[in-house]
This record gives C-alpha cells, structure tokens and sequence, in this order.
C-alpha cells in the first residue's frame, strides 16, 4: 500500500472513529446509568434507542454558535478543537492490531503523553475565554488537577518502560505475547506492585480525563458545568468528543501497557487480514471493558473534593509509585536475568 | 478582553451569585458569595424569590378554607404541617380528637418523615455528585407515596388532616402495605450504608467538614436534624409531647460533632426512629370513629393567642395564631424550621471552599418554599 | 503512619463494595413503568379534579345546585347556577364551571356536599399548553361520559 493512502485511509478511520465512538459512548453510558439505577435509558428512537445519538448530535448541530457577551471569540471557538485535535492525533500511535496502526513511532508512549496535556490547555483557554466565573473556577482547578495526575501517571510509565526497554507502543504489546499470565499486570516477576501499578495508572488516567469522581472541571452541582458553561451547540459538542475520545486514550493506554493490547489471552495467532481482526477484536474488547469500568465508577460515587483529590495524588500515589519505581530499579538490578 | 471579569481580575476578592437558579439550592434560592479564589469570605442568602404570603392567606380566609395551603409550603414533609395547622386549631377552639384520628395521624405523619429524608438523602448525595443513589431513594419514597396516596388521594401535597380527625380512615390494605414497607426498608438500609454512608469519598467530603456550634445552632435557632447533629438534644415530640407521642417509646438521635456527617447521620438514624414510632401505633391503633361525635361545623375559636408546634422533618415547626373570635385569624404567625436553620449559612461558611459550603448548604435540607412562605 | 495503610486498605474496600452493589443492581430488572406505553391504575382514593355524579335511573346530575361547594372551595373555583323548574324537588343544576387551574384538590367541596353529588375523578392524563383548556364545564363531561 502507498504511504498516501495508508495516511489517508487512516485520517478516515480514526475521524469516523472518533465521532462514532463519542456518539455511541454517550449511548452507553445512557444505558449503562440507566441500568444501574434500575431504569432502562434511552428506548424511543430506533431499536434499543440506538438512534439517540444521531438525534442528539443533530440536535447539538442545528443550534447557533452563539457567541455570549464578554467572551473572547478566539480562545473561545479554538478551545475545544484544542481538545479535540490532540485527541485524534494521539491515535495515530495506538496499535489497534499488530500491523494496524497509522505510524509505528519508537517514542509512540511520549507522543501521547506530550499530546494529553495540551487538552489541559484547552480546557483552560475555554474556561479563560467564556468570561464566566464558574467556567474560571473549573479552569483553574483543572489545571491544578491535571499537574498533581501527571506525575504519578509518569513515574508508573516510567517503571513500566524500564521492564518492557522500549517507547515503542507496539514492542510493549508484542512483549506480552503468549498466555494471559504473561501480561504486565500479572508479571509479579517483573515488578513485585505490578497491579498496583496499574491501579494507580487507572486512576490517574481517570483524573487526567477529568471523569467522576474526579470531575472537578465539570461538577454539574457546583459549577453548572464547569468549563463548558457558556458553549453553545457544537463548541460544547466539540468538547465532548474531545472528552471522549480522551477516555479512549487513557483506556488504550491502560490496556496497552498493563492489558496486553491485541494479545489475546492464548497464544494463538494469525496471519493476514484475519490477523489483523483476531487482533483488533481483543483489543476492543479489553478497551471497552475498561471504559465499562470508567463508566461504572462514575455511576457509583460521588464526586471527591478538590482538595482530597490532591492529598490522594501527593499522599497516596506519589509517595506509592515512587516506591514502586525504586522497587522495580532494584529488581532489575539484582534479578536481571528476569 | 472586556466585561465584568476584567474588572474582577485586579480586586483581590470577586461576587458569585449562587441561584437563583442553580443545582445546588433545589429551588429558587440566591446566595450572593464573596470569593477569594475558592475560599468564601462572604455568604448571604437573599430570600423571598417564592414568597406566596402563606400568612397573610392565612388572615384573609376561614379556618378551614387554610388547610389546603398547609401542604404547600413544605412540600416534602406536608403532612407535618397539616399536623401544625389543625393541632393548633384545635387547640384554640378546644376541638377533642378522637384517639384513632390521632394514632393515623401520628403513622402518617412518621410515614411523611421517611419519605422526606429519603429524598433528602438522594439530593444531598446528588449534591456531592454521586447521582445513583437519589433513584434507589426514589425508589423506596415510592412505595411510601403509594401508601399515602390510597389513605390521602395525593402523592405530595397533601390536605388530609380535618379539624378533629382526619379526612378518612386507612385500611387494612394500608396497614399490611405499611408493615411490608418497613420490613423491605430496614433491608435495604444496610445497602445506603454500604454504598454512601461508609464509602471512602463521602466520609472525607463530610467529615469535619462544616461545622456548626452548639452556640452558633442555638444563637440562631435552629431546630430538628441541625440542631441535633449539633449536639442540641431537643426534639419537640419528646420536649414539648403532643399528639399520642408520649404513649410511644423512640429515640432522639444525637450526635455531638456538628459536621455535616453527624447533620447526615442523624437523618439516617431517625429514618430507623420512625419506622419503630410506626410499627408501635400501627400496633395500639384502637378502633373507633376518626371524626368528633359532633361534627365540626363552624370554627371560633375564643379571642385569644395560641401556639402550637411540631416537629416536622426539618425541626420545630410552630404556629402561631390569634383570633379575635371570628371565623378567620386575626393574625397568623408560622414558624418555619430551614427559615432560622439558613440563617446560620452566612455565619458557618466564613472561609470554607465552595464544594465544602455547597455540602453543608444540602446537609440543612432546605426547602425553599418552606423558607419564603 | 499505621492509620494511613489502615485508612488506605478500608477506603480502597469500600469503594470496591460500592462497585459490587451497584454493579449487581446492574443485572437486576428495571424497576421504572413504561409511560406513556404503560399505565398505572389509580387508587379508588386517588384524587383527579372533581366530577358531578349522575343519578342513577335518570342518568342528571344529582346535584341540587346548593351552592355548598362553591361557598366551601378555599380557591373559588367553583361556580354553580341552577334553577327551579316545575314536577322537580329543589332546583336543577344548569351551570358547573370548574377553574382546574387554581384548584387544589384539598377535597373540601366533596366533604361540604351533603348531596353525595361529587366525586374525584381518576383523571391524570390532563395536559394542554391552553389555560382555557383547564376550564371544565362538568355537566358537558357528564354528558360525555354517557
Ligand atoms: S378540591 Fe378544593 S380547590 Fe378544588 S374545587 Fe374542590 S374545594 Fe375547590
Ligand atoms: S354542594 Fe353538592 S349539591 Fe350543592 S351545589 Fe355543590 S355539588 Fe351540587
């Protein structure tokens, strides 16, 4: 296949992607909260309320794009592509099977990483922007969020990266081959707190999406809605599928790193196309598991405040990864034949 | 960049205006907030957005012509102030209950209670973000309502209680349908302690957090669940006993931290409380008439001023009446509990974060209504 | 520094206890009725706006247009008018204008109706974007009715 169209069939995929899976997670998570709260979500339009989405996003696009006194129109209408853009670009790194993936970079891991926090940026531009003191709030406390997150999320990356040797998204999957015991959360070997690795990992890619209980940027009954107060139509569905599509991320990451990514749990392989959806389907699977997960933790707790959300990340998970971190150096060193 | 925000930006503090439109005040409540960043230096609630002048009603029709405006003012605990109304009716015009009416009215009543703090629960949970549990609240609360919609014929603004009695007699449908109640709820209580009560990120969001003196309660009145989370043992069904509550045998829950977990825990407790106070009068219930022998036709009280307070399921409801031996009041005065437990809001709040005073504004139970009459 | 684990370990159980319930209430069946596909049927007390109950052999009102309800209604939205007409006892009723609107079905006029000629109708499915569409003409719907 020639490069161009390589490029192009993928732009295609993941754009569609993005805005199908925006669309169709909030159906779920429709569904999902229906469920848990014992009621059954969205049912009107089409089968199951499959429909609901495309009535919404219909909806959300036939409103004006309203600008509200004050704001500044700029920061305003760029913010939420800023949320947006970095999003989709980190797609271009995820292995969705062992040779579907758009550019297999050596540092895919720090692209994706140096991409989620300009959506921090975006955040705080459209909360600065709206001229709106609940936005402002959200802005700043998003900001202060995403700083305390990023740390332990680093320090987990890092040990991870000093076990698997590489950045290169696709080398970490391809080291888990074999039997599910193989896969990092299960590799006690490698690093004696692997699972808690990945909790920490989970919950800090929880906080950097700003989803519950960590939805301070949001938190509907303090600050209406937070950041996205003054958006109109699109602007404000731009946002969610940023939203979204971030959740995407932090999930595939998660499942990458820790969950094997398109390994399945056999070490049973093929070639060819079938290969390619043997591998794709595995992954999914693991990643919509864990935005089930994401989904489900939102429907069961209240939201934290801000300021035990900052002791959990200095307290807990900082002190607990670094420890982890020396844990693994050391293991490392004296066992290195593991 | 122009508008308010620039100016805003070189002062050290700014104005919120919280409501009246707003998640957080369940109803048309403003509370104008001095910031600085995310510290409150000044909170004022402003009233009267919902002011209906329930009093002065009160002073423009007949007795009875009233009542109906009873279940409107708080509008989750109606019954209690049907109680409030009539009791003190009656005690101005010397009107005998009959010992069933009262007994009725006591298990509604109770029943009301519930229904109240369960959708206390759910809101105050759904204040802190956690949505889940308002619907398996709601879910409970309607079982309740079907209970006193086939006694009553409403589901929430109830007019039930009549001058001497009460508009009919519960049957024995209601009775079974009431005791399964209580057995499916003392079951499913352990799962809010499971799912909210015990759950690390509500502990640490209520936990001495808020905190409101026993001084600061009694300097502004507070009553009910407020004043009891604040270490104040006072409760007007056992201080000042009406009704058939002195035959009865139920405790006052106490908690003496005054944060808004023991304001939350004391509503958790009293749910308990009054599914006993229930379970006892559904037990003595005696048979007999739910009407005076002699109808009651015409309402006069003698000249003279009366007060009668209970205890609804926001704290001491109270009213006061003066009759100038007319058919009508002379003066109507009600005393409405979240009226005098708001009023502490400003004082409670000085320094505290927003999330924080948006905790311990749900953990008051306000009913705006109620507030503004 | 035992407090933190201990605070650490329980706070981590409870939040996966919470999971577990809401989890479970996940794959249990929907409490919630269907509205509008499915209906309720409203208790025999459950309170509608008010209906004029007909005399059972002629199929008229049996109100005598006492006016009892009216001077009873805490919200005056009542309005009666009657007339006397001949081989009848007391009056004919001519005239029943309920305003819904203003009405809080506190249930006054049917307890002051010594007639036994109103009831509560079970009638929840009232919606309109018209106030006038509120203003029942009762005998016109006792009509209807038979
Ligand atoms: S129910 Fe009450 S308000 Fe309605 S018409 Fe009858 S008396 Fe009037
Ligand atoms: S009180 Fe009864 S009989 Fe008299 S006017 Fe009203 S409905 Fe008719």
């Amino acid at each position: 296949m020639p490069e161009w169209l390589r490029v192009i069939l993928f732009i295609i995929f993941v754009l569609s992607f993005a805005g199908l899976n925006a669309a169709y997670l909030v159906w779920c998570e429709r569904k999902g909260a229906g469920h848990i709260q014992r009621r059954i979500g969205p049912k009107e339009v089409g089968p199951f309320g499959l429909l609901q989405p495309l009535a919404d996003g219909a909806k959300l696009m036939s409103k004006q794009l309203f600008l509200p006194k004050g704001v500044d129109p700029i920061l305003f209408m760029v913010a939420p592509l800023m949320v947006m853009v970095p999003a989709i670009m980190s797609f271009c790194v995820i292995p969705f099977s062992e040779t579907f993936v758009a550019r297999e970079i050596n540092l895919g891991l720090l692209m994706i990483f140096a991409f989620a926090s300009v959506n921090v940026l975006g955040l705080l531009l459209g909360s600065w922007g709206s001229a709106n003191k609940y936005a402002l709030i959200a802005g700043a406390r998003c900001v202060s969020q995403n700083v305390a997150y990023e740390i332990p999320m680093l320090i987990t990356t890092i040990t991870m990266v000093m076990v698997t040797n590489t950045m290169n998204l696709n080398e970490i999957v391809r080291s888990q081959a074999g039997w599910f015991i193989h896969w990092h959360i299960f590799r006690l070997d490698m690093s004696l707190l692997m699972p808690v690795s990945f909790l920490i990992f989970f919950v800090c890619s929880l906080a950097e999406t700003n989803r519950a209980p960590f939805d301070m940027a949001e938190a509907e009954s303090e600050l209406i809605a937070g950041a996205y107060t003054e958006y109109p139509g699109m602007g404000f569905g731009v946002f969610f599928m940023g939203e979204y599509a971030n959740i995407v991320i932090g999930c595939a990451l998660t499942a990458i790193l820790f969950l094997g990514g398109w390994q399945a749990p056999i070490p049973l392989n093929f070639g060819g196309f079938l290969g390619v959806l043997w591998g794709m389907s595995w992954f999914f699977l693991k990643l919509y598991a864990l935005i089930f997960t994401v989904i489900w933790i939102r429907w069961t707790y209240p939201r934290t405040q801000f300021y035990e959300l900052l002791n959990l990340s200095w307290k807990v998970l900082i002190p607990i990864s670094l420890f982890n971190l020396i844990l693994t150096a050391l293991q490392i060193k004296i066992f290195p034949w593991l | 960049m122009n508008g308010t925000l620039q100016q805003d930006v070189n002062q050290e503090t700014f104005t919120l205006n919280l409501g009246p439109q707003h998640p957080a005040t369940h109803g048309v409540l403003r509370v104008k907030l001095v910031m600085d960043g995310e510290y409150i230096v000044e909170a004022e609630p402003v009233l009267g957005y919902i002011h209906r002048m329930h009093e002065k009603m009160g002073e423009n029709r007949t007795w009875a012509k009233f009542l109906p405006n009873c279940g409107r003012m708080d509008y989750l605990s109606a019954l209690s102030y049907n109680h409030g109304y009539v009791a003190a009716v009656e005690r101005a015009a010397k009107i005998e209950v009959p010992e069933r009416a009262e007994y009725i009215r006591v298990i509604t009543v109770e029943l009301n209670r519930i229904s109240s703090h369960l959708l206390w629960f759910g809101a105050f949970v759904l204040d802190l973000g956690g949505f889940t549990p308002l619907l398996y609240a709601f879910d409970d609360r309607e079982f309740i309502l079907d209970l006193l919609e086939s006694v009553t014929g409403s589901r929430l603004t109830y007019c039930y209680f009549r001058f001497g009695g009460v508009y009919n007699d519960i049957d024995d449908a209601f009775i079974a349908g009431t005791r399964e109640f209580i057995k499916k709820q003392r079951k499913r209580m352990p799962m809010y302690d499971a799912l909210v009560t015990k759950n690390i990120i509500l502990i640490k969001r209520l936990k001495e957090i808020g905190p409101i003196s026993k001084d600061m309660a009694r300097r502004y009145g507070a009553t009910g669940p407020v004043a009891r989370g604040s270490g104040i043992n006072y409760d007007v069904r056992k201080h000042e006993p009406y009704s058939v509550y002195p035959e009865l045998d139920f405790d006052i829950p106490v908690y003496e931290e005054g944060d808004s977990m023991a304001r939350y825990m004391v509503r958790m407790d009293e749910i308990e409380q009054s599914m006993r106070i229930i379970e006892q009068a559904l037990d003595k219930l005696p048979e007999g008439e739910i009407k005076p022998k002699k109808a009651v036709k015409m309402v006069k009280p003698e000249k003279g001023d009366y007060y009668h307070a209970v205890e609804a399921a926001r704290g001491s409801f109270g009213v006061r009446l003066v009759s100038d031996g007319k058919n009508q009041a002379y003066r109507l005065k009600l005393r409405s509990p979240t009226y005098s437990n708001l009023s502490l809001y400003g004082e409670a709040t000085k320094g505290m974060l927003l999330p924080d005073a948006l905790a311990l504004m749900g953990s008051l139970d306000l009913v705006i209504p109620e507030i503004d009459r | 520094m035992s407090g933190y684990f201990k605070e650490l370990i329980s706070g981590t159980k409870s939040l996966f206890i919470g999971l577990g319930i809401t989890g479970k209430y996940f794959f249990e069946p929907v409490v919630t009725l269907q509205y509008p596909h499915e209906h309720l049927e409203m208790t025999p007390r459950y309170r509608g706006h008010i209906e004029l109950i007909p005399n059972e052999e002629t199929g008229e009102p049996k109100c005598i247009a006492c006016g009892m309800c009216q001077k009873g209604c805490p919200s005056g939205c009542i309005e009666v008018k009657g007339e006397k007409r001949e081989g009848v006892k007391g009056k004919v009723v001519t005239k029943y204008i309920l305003n819904f609107t203003t009405c809080s079905l506190c249930g006054q006029c049917v307890e002051s109706c010594k007639f036994g000629a109103l009831r509560f109708s079970k009638e929840y499915n009232l919606a309109s974007p018209r106030k006038e569409d509120f203003i029942f003409d009762l005998i016109e719907k006792l009509k209807e009715k038979s």
